[in-house]
């Protein structure tokens, strides 16, 4: 098979660096990895191809790249399954952190945000002269996030990141949820009150990416809304975050419905006048284009609205 | 000359073995920093699937049952007392472990689950999943990040710096961002930078693994020992060599041949599957040899385990069958082989990780100190058992750290002559500027590889390993003329795999010389012009001293034995 890979580099080292495509066309086996693809590139072709790669296995967590616009372990990634029909692949650094050269990307960032959750065991009291004795179910769940190898490919196809650069970002995250989880761990309130700040964990937006493009099954959208309902359970300050959620499973219960305008009021509150008054101009244009969804009073409940809130009912009944 | 760091102690390699004595010597209250060419969580002892052994008596267990598993397993070349010590204090380091956070598996009533693994009667193999070493590594990462260890991240060491008086008195090293070249001093520096995987083609090995500790400190001075003991894991994927765990086996997978018959019957009629590696692979190779095999392979059963057991507790080969091999262990065996796993030999250390004798009998480098698989205490010996590597991490790891925290204590700043500095960065800088060639350390690499699995595999005879080694010396030939494609500064690959290439060439002439030198069939080393095990001609180490001007200087010492005298050996 022969296979065209696209290749995104940078030399940071040129005259005038700026990114750019080359394009390289190997003979490629159907079991070859795009790592394999890259690496023969490297050893027959052009040994300047610049990337990190490691165990070849999916345990180490150095070739994270993006593979067809999406982010990925390239030593997990096979190359007939990455293209389907065609036989042509994009390959290009990870996103959401600075490139030093080719596919190989600058991860200080990324590191400095794994740090600010204070990433290791606190426990406290006296430290049992034993293991310390928990349920296997207590523990045993924590595997999965366990199996987290910090490749950054969900922080690298994270939307909120992408626009907001001081989100800790999912990796951190779902690295905090291992410790805020652990039983050993007596430091779940401080760390939630810490995820609670602006950064943390409300400001992801739930787009699903970092579940979609994790190689090891972390799920670390799933980590960031247990967070939040840790939170909310152990009483953290409301945020425009927690408030958010709240506010939205209330109207539901009144109306059955969403009413966005009531949402976006009772999030911020009405003392908030210059988060109210930055919807402004948003409001208008729909307004304009009568787009403007009802609000308040004018919102009346779905029919069947007993229904649903016999289903809130229910789910305060049974926690 | 370039910029100038200075430590007390420096750990080079930020695997499982490197951070603990990182840790350890840090507790002794003296400045301690960590180079490595990766990043810590990037490490191999990743890799290190199965598990950690130990002997704990509240489970009714015994060290000493563990200590003779280990001895017998190792075919008697592993020193006793360090076996002894390895034993005794596995357990206080497993509740270390788990006091740090690790999660491992438990059991029912809240305690730690443990597993069955290969060599051994009893299940002392204390587990997270089927990853026990990533868990582990990002642990200890956790506590170097809490502690606030500086680490050299992606530096690569080119060479050791001894003093004017020949003692340790830091590195030459290069960062990989800038290019920028630095001395880093230090008065004791603790190789813990891995095995030698990459040597072979297959291997089992990370990338990185390319012997890179052995050589520098071979190349200072400090003799490696038993070079010849190269352990082929019986469960390896064929062709790229990607491990599938002991665990499967722990957990009572089958071993089967063409013919779907458990052989391992006529090898190992105790053991069964559960033989020490060197057996197994053995058996496993024989069937092959013989023509019982599925296309250059044998077949690992594990559907009678069912899918929770393979689900549970190895999800990770199970997702490594089904991504690399296209296999779904639930439904059906997976063709292996064996393939190159680890290097019982390494760097000689006394108990305490220091590469020098304090009592002159071996010679060495003061203040370079080994941990890890870049160490040789020696443990393993002939044959290592499995889930006796993390624990040898650990164990040796904290150890080394202490002893050096200690030993820099009573050293005064090493005085370093400056033109040493200077010379060793300008032979690093010459690799890209030699003129091109059609010639390229890719190739040159995979021949050794190559070579060195033809010469130095499951089976051996003086024939194919003079042919390997006279290969060898070739490769080291070609190398001296290798051109450096990129001749940039930043992230220059091609040069750090250059330089790597090296040193696995060092390393790969030690095997060769180690293994033509012992002449008899023992662990690992079997040779078919040599049978049987010979106690009184070679229960004893080979050391391997470098000599800038000549050929490498053998030497011996004899093992040290306690209370096992060596017996005949089977399982």
């Amino acid at each position: 098979m022969v296979t065209t890979f696209r290749i995104r580099r940078f030399d940071p080292e040129s005259a005038a660096p700026a990114p750019y495509v080359q394009e390289y066309v190997i003979d490629t086996e159907p079991s070859d990895t795009i790592l394999d693809g890259l690496i023969k590139i490297r050893e027959t072709v052009d040994e300047s191809l610049t990337l990190r790669c490691s165990c070849r296995g999916a345990i180490c967590g150095s070739c994270g790249m993006r593979i067809n616009g999406h982010a990925a372990l390239s030593c997990k990634t096979k190359i007939a399954a990455s293209t389907a029909s065609s036989t042509t692949v994009r390959v290009e650094p990870m996103n959401n952190m600075p490139v030093i050269k080719d596919l190989v990307t600058d991860m200080t960032g990324f590191w400095e945000k794994v740090r600010q959750v204070q990433p290791w065991l606190q426990p406290t009291g006296v430290e049992p002269e034993g293991e310390y004795l928990a349920s296997p179910e207590s523990m045993s769940h924590l595997t999965g996030v366990m199996g987290c190898i910090m490749c950054g490919a969900c922080v690298s196809d994270c939307a909120a990141l992408e626009v907001d650069s001081r989100f800790v970002g999912p990796a951190a995250l779902a690295k905090a949820y291992r410790f805020v989880a652990d039983p050993r761990d007596g430091a779940s309130a401080s760390r939630l009150l810490a995820l609670n700040e602006p950064g943390g964990m409300w400001d992801c937006t739930r787009c699903m990416e970092c579940i979609e493009v994790c190689p090891k099954g972390v799920g670390a959208m799933d980590r960031i809304m247990t967070l939040r309902a840790n939170g909310i359970d152990q009483g953290v300050p409301s945020t425009c975050g927690s408030r958010h959620a709240e506010v939205f499973a209330d109207l539901i219960e009144q109306k059955g419905r969403l009413d966005e305008p009531m949402l976006a009021v009772r999030t911020f509150g009405l003392g908030h006048v210059g988060g109210l008054l930055s919807f402004l101009p948003m409001t208008l244009r729909a307004l304009v284009r009568r787009k403007l969804p009802k609000a308040g009073p004018f919102h009346r409940p779905i029919p069947g609205i007993a229904r649903i809130r016999r289903l809130f009912q229910r789910s305060k009944e049974t926690p | 000359m370039g910029t100038f760091y200075e430590f007390d102690v420096l750990v080079m390699g930020a695997g499982l073995a490197g951070m603990r004595a990182a840790l350890a010597a840090r507790e002794a209250g003296v400045t301690v920093a960590i180079i490595t060419k990766v990043h810590p969580v990037r490490s191999h002892s990743n890799a290190a699937q199965g598990g950690i052994n130990a002997a704990l008596t509240d489970r009714g267990d015994q060290w000493e049952e563990h200590a003779f598993e280990t001895i017998k397993g190792s075919d008697y070349l592993g020193d006793q007392d360090a076996v002894e010590i390895l034993a005794r204090e596995a357990g206080a380091d497993i509740l270390a472990l788990e006091h740090m956070g690790v999660i491992f598996n438990r059991n029912e009533d809240g305690r730690l689950g443990t597993r069955r693994f290969g060599g051994q009667k009893r299940a002392r193999t204390f587990f997270v999943s089927d990853f026990t070493g990533q868990a582990m590594l990002h642990v200890l990462y956790e506590q170097i990040l809490k502690a606030r260890l500086p680490v050299f991240e992606e530096w690569f060491v080119t060479a050791l710096v001894k003093d004017d008086e020949g003692c340790c008195a830091g590195v030459t090293a290069f960062e990989l961002q800038t290019g920028q070249f630095a001395f880093i001093k230090a008065k004791a520096v603790i190789m813990a930078a891995g095995g030698v995987g990459r040597v072979f083609e297959p291997s089992t090995n990370a990338l990185i693994c390319t012997g890179d500790g052995l050589a520098i400190a071979y190349r200072a001075g400090a003799p490696l020992m038993d070079m010849e003991m190269v352990q082929y894991h019986p469960t390896t994927l064929k062709g790229k060599g990607l491990l599938l765990s002991e665990a499967a086996r722990g957990e009572g997978a089958y071993l089967l041949n063409k013919n779907g018959e458990r052989f391992m019957e006529s090898y190992a009629p105790n053991m069964m599957e559960l033989a020490s590696r060197d057996v197994v692979s053995r058996a496993e190779q024989t069937e092959i040899n013989e023509g019982r095999d599925v296309d250059g392979c044998v077949l690992l059963d594990c559907r009678h385990l069912g899918k929770d057991v393979i689900h549970d507790r190895l999800s990770q080969i199970f997702e490594e069958a089904k991504s690399f091999a296209n296999v779904d262990l639930t439904r059906e065996p997976i063709p292996i082989c064996p393939g190159m796993h680890y290097m019982m030999g390494g760097v000689k250390t006394d108990v305490d990780g220091r590469c020098w004798a304090l009592d002159g009998s071996w010679g060495g480098v003061r203040g370079l100190f080994a941990a890890g698989e870049a160490a040789c205490v020696s443990l393993h010996g002939g044959n290592r058992l499995g889930a006796n590597s993390l624990l040898d991490t650990v164990v040796f790891g904290r150890r080394a750290g202490r002893c050096a925290g200690a030993y820099v204590k009573t050293r005064p700043h090493p005085r370093v002559s400056e033109t040493i500095v200077k010379q060793e960065e300008d032979a690093v800088k010459a690799i890209p500027a030699r003129p091109q060639t059609t010639d390229t350390a890719a190739a040159i690499r995979h021949e050794m590889g190559v070579t060195m699995d033809e010469g130095f595999g499951v089976f051996r005879h003086k024939e194919g390993m003079t042919l390997a080694q006279r290969t060898v010396a070739e490769l080291r030939n070609r190398w001296t003329r290798v051109a450096v494609q990129d001749k940039g500064r930043i992230f220059n690959t091609g040069l750090v795999r250059a330089l790597e290439l090296d040193f696995m060439l060092d390393c790969a002439e030690t095997i060769a010389l180690g293994a033509l030198t012992r002449q008899e069939s023992r662990g690992a080393h079997f040779r078919t012009d040599y049978l049987q095990r010979d106690d009184d001609r070679w229960l004893r180490h080979i050391l391997i001293y470098h000599d800038p001007d000549g050929p490498p200087r053998i030497d011996f010492l004899p093992v040290r034995i306690t209370q096992w005298e060596p017996q005949i050996r089977v399982y």
